[in-house]
């Protein structure tokens, strides 16, 4: 049951949006976010469609879960729909009961919904096409400029490094337990908000214990290596940009000229 | 209490990139009070398959039968399952999460919803099965026993679901050879007392060789072989094959026998000392 978490999972391959450089992909990822905000006409998603199929289509990432990152956030996308539907004023085209649905506000909520999905889409092509160890290297080597300025970049990397790493097994830990806990006639399932509740602490007390445990032997493992933080540190994979880097780049620079002139210079 | 297992298959994460066939058409029958080794490398599908005996982990297809009853049809209640089957999961004091030894072991009993006084024996009586004082540890916190104490409470734990099958996977995995033995014996003599079926799970042939009535061998989740233990030596060379062996005794007979010494296949150390002390003497007098 916990398996089905697919938000930050990432899908190995060997294909040209897989292999960019971390740092390019999370700049074009956030171009690509800036830019959805810049369109403010049906006709500039036609560009988005494009930048997406392309990407997608270059990636090898079935379609299916691309979709699939958007369903913990259904209930999100509903209400910000239904929401602009009938909060926005204009021109009444039908009323229930006291709630108007107006011409504006149906065309608001497509827009939302349009730049929402869009939104998480792209988000999680990021997530599904670059390991969670390449993505906190990028991180890094972007905020490495602001250490000047006192953000601790190698720390908050390796932080993040860290909280990934252990993601799938503390869910593999859970799993465990609960599966013991079962086994003893432990009833996750049923009953009221408090009973159920109660029903975690024969989880929680030994998830916290292990995840105690894990720390101390991680903190042990990591100082028996000389770890002392990011001073001087070097790297056995260094991040390089190719010739396919300044191409992505390229294919976005153009793709954000095209959602502003859409926005500035199309009636 | 018959354990059936008709065409067990079960697929993690089918229709996905990540599928992962872990039991491909599994079938065998266990009968009341046997003592089975199950026994199989990393990832044959050893801990799939026990999760399916209690119900923890549904067939893809297949069914399970525990006593002439479906577990997995719907108007089964998997709770009395579950009390019928114990299942101490690998390294069981991890789930260990009471302030004090008793209330641990009551967990179990405690959600069957027996009253105080049967609690109160069932804890006793599972505390001395598996050879730890009652008295002694009742009061104290499960975090502060050792490594081996902790293990033994948390199997009595499980034994006081009072199940008719009992299985444990790899119970002896991180511990000590003299834990690992006390462990062993204490399965052993719980299974001769309570007349409960029992299988063991292990990737060490050491272990279970000796114990058990017959040994079931999991291959990429697959059954290789189900049979006693003695038949099963004869295929060393399969089981090494799949990344097992035999152990180390068994071998040595097999080797003296290829060099002409006349003796039988044995399973356990003293069975092969006394072997080869006849074996010995007889020549003497011959």
């Amino acid at each position: 049951m916990l398996k089905d978490i697919t938000i930050g999972q990432y899908i190995p391959g060997d294909t040209p949006i897989h292999n960019l450089d971390p740092r390019i992909k999370i700049i074009i990822t956030f171009a690509f976010i800036a830019a959805l905000f810049f369109i403010n006409k049906f006709f500039g998603y036609l560009f988005v469609v494009a930048f997406m199929i392309m990407a997608v289509g270059l990636s090898k990432i079935p379609v299916r879960y691309i979709f699939k990152g958007l369903k913990p956030l259904l209930v999100i996308i509903l209400l910000t729909v239904a929401l602009n539907i009938f909060m926005t004023e204009g021109e009444v085209i039908y009323t229930i009961w006291k709630l108007r649905i107006t011409k504006e506000g149906l065309i608001q909520a497509a827009f939302m919904a349009l730049r929402l999905i869009f939104l998480i889409t792209g988000a999680s092509l990021l997530t599904l096409t670059t390991s969670p160890i390449s993505l906190t290297d990028g991180i890094e080597k972007l905020l490495n400029p602001l250490r000047s300025i006192g953000v601790p970049a190698h720390e908050l990397a390796m932080m993040m490094t860290i909280a990934l790493r252990f993601i799938p097994t503390l869910l593999e830990e859970t799993d465990k337990i609960m599966k013991a806990q079962m086994a003893r006639g432990a009833d996750f399932e049923t009953g009221n908000i408090i009973s159920r509740a109660r029903a975690m602490v024969p989880l929680l007390v030994p998830l916290f214990i292990s995840a105690f445990r894990r720390a101390d032997e991680l903190a042990l493992a990591m100082e028996a290596r000389c770890y002392r933080g990011g001073e001087n540190r070097t790297r056995m994979k260094q991040l390089s940009i190719e010739f396919r880097d300044y191409m992505a780049l390229i294919i976005t620079i153009v793709f954000f000229l095209a959602i502003l002139w859409s926005r500035y210079f199309v009636k | 209490m018959p354990i059936k297992v008709e065409n067990l298959v079960h697929i993690y994460s089918k229709d996905t990139v990540f599928q992962h066939v872990a039991l491909d058409d599994v079938s065998f029958t266990i009968e009341d009070g046997e003592f089975i080794g199950l026994i199989g490398h990393t990832g044959s599908g050893k801990s799939t398959l026990i999760q399916h005996l209690n119900g923890l982990l549904k067939p893809t297809s297949g069914k399970i039968y525990i006593d002439d009853v479906d577990i997995n049809s719907k108007d089964v209640e998997l709770k009395f399952i579950r009390q019928k089957v114990g299942l101490v999961f690998q390294y069981p004091e991890h789930q260990l999460f009471e302030e004090t030894v008793y209330k641990d072991v009551a967990f179990g009993p405690t959600n069957l919803k027996l009253s105080d006084g049967e609690i109160k024996d069932r804890v006793k009586n599972s505390l001395e099965l598996v050879g730890l004082n009652y008295e002694e540890i009742k009061d104290k916190s499960p975090f502060d026993l050792s490594g081996g104490q902790k293990r033994r409470v948390a199997i009595a734990g499980v034994l006081a679901m009072r199940p008719k099958i009992l299985i444990l996977d790899e119970p002896t995995a991180g511990l000590d050879p003299r834990g690992r033995d006390e462990i062993l014996n204490e399965i052993k003599s719980l299974h001769k007392k309570e007349k409960i079926t029992i299988i063991l799970v292990s990737h060490r042939m050491e272990d279970i060789a000796r114990l058990v009535d017959r040994i079931l061998v999991l291959n990429k989740g697959k059954i290789q072989f189900f049979d006693t233990p003695s038949r099963i030596f004869k295929e060393a060379e399969t089981l090494e094959s799949i990344g097992l062996g035999i152990p180390q005794v068994s071998d040595l007979i097999r080797q003296l026998r290829k060099r002409g010494f006349p003796i039988e296949d044995c399973i356990s150390v003293e069975e092969a000392k006394n072997a080869i002390i006849n074996v010995l003497r007889g020549k003497k007098n011959a």
